[in-house]
């Protein structure tokens, strides 16, 4: 549901950054989303399609770049992903430690437009 | 013809709402007021925590409430009751409270008679974990009736909190919940998030809870809290 106010936020980022410059019509837009972020792709088109409407960035593409949750161990520095909506208990695959960070999935960046 | 161009951007998609965040805690700062954002799902305990621990806050610190609600106001009559000021936001069908609609209710508030103000947030534990609205601290409420499985389910909210109060725990005598199960994936998603068990029927484990956010409010007086 929140996916309007994420859609509205990206739709302004675009404009202004195209207006910025040199304008024109937007035709792609890159966002980088981590796994951890409930955020549907699908849904996120549908709220810019109709939100956009009227607007440079009206037919413009949404593609979205994944990233993993990934995890670096604090014991042995290896950097390792996990799947957190499962059960099994994390370990780092390379020294066993379940002493680590989170180090990415939770990203919710917009990379880069193409404007014509 | 006009040729394609790539603009990079690299932004994050909410830094208005985020600078906007920045802006309340830079205000609240100067006049040392605390702010903390409770969320939960519904029926987890979101106003009879709030409502427990103003009864033993009260006459300690100088207590307001912003109560997100999408549209009735039967939580903010209840804060009412304990005789503390309450700003209602209807959010109209909003699934969560950001950073602008805070601002506007704290202005609500006189802020400089006021230590501490509490954040009820919409009740869901996805949305509400996407938006800053630049409280100091951010606790999460989860009651032994949902289940010890929500962490699988909701990982960003637990990762995010400050503190996580389990609430109910009269109740986990014959429940299938794992507490042990859920304190070990509350460490391994978020190892320095704090632990309360507690239930605001019996007030079992409040008084620590109590004690714990004193603490927070205190070390902002001293100059040393900043947001995590």
């Amino acid at each position: 549901m929140h996916e309007l106010a994420v859609t509205k936020s990206i739709l302004k980022l675009v404009l202004d950054h195209a207006a910025q410059n040199g304008g024109g019509e937007v035709l792609k837009i890159t966002l980088v989303i981590g796994e951890l972020r409930n955020l549907e792709e699908d849904w996120i088109q549908r709220y810019f399609d109709y939100i956009s409407k009227g607007t440079p960035a009206e037919h413009a593409v949404i593609k979205v770049r994944k990233v993993p949750v990934a995890f670096l161990c604090k014991d042995c520095g290896r950097q390792f992903t996990g799947d957190l909506h499962r059960e099994e208990k994390l370990l780092c695959p390379q020294c066993g430690g379940f002493s680590y960070d989170l180090v990415s999935g939770r990203e919710l960046i917009v990379e880069s437009v193409e404007v014509r | 013809m006009d040729e394609i161009r790539q603009i990079d951007i690299r932004k994050n998609i909410l830094s208005d709402n985020e600078d906007q965040a920045e802006v309340i805690r830079g205000e609240l700062a100067a006049k040392k007021v605390f702010l903390l954002n409770v969320m939960a799902s519904p029926g987890a305990g979101k106003t009879s925590l709030i409502v427990q621990t103003i009864r033993r806050l009260k006459g300690r610190l100088r207590l307001g409430v912003i109560e997100g609600d999408i549209e009735s106001t039967v939580d903010s009559e209840k804060i009412v009751r304990e005789g503390v000021p309450a700003v209602q936001i209807r959010t109209g069908g909003a699934c969560h409270l950001d950073a602008p609609m805070v601002s506007a209710a704290l202005a609500e508030l006189e802020l400089g008679n006021l230590d501490l103000v509490f954040i009820e947030n919409i009740g869901n534990l996805i949305c509400p974990a996407e938006f800053d609205t630049g409280a100091d601290r951010k606790v999460m409420i989860l009651s032994v009736p949902e289940g010890d499985d929500k962490i699988l389910k909701y990982p960003l909210m637990f990762s995010i909190c400050e503190a996580l109060v389990i609430n109910k725990i009269d109740y986990l005598e014959g429940s299938d919940f794992d507490l042990q199960a859920l304190r070990r994936r509350a460490y391994e998603l978020n190892p320095g998030m704090r632990l309360f068990e507690v239930s605001c029927k019996t007030g079992a484990g409040l008084d620590e809870w109590c004690a714990w956010l004193l603490g927070e409010v205190s070390r902002k007086w001293a100059g040393g809290a900043a947001a995590a």
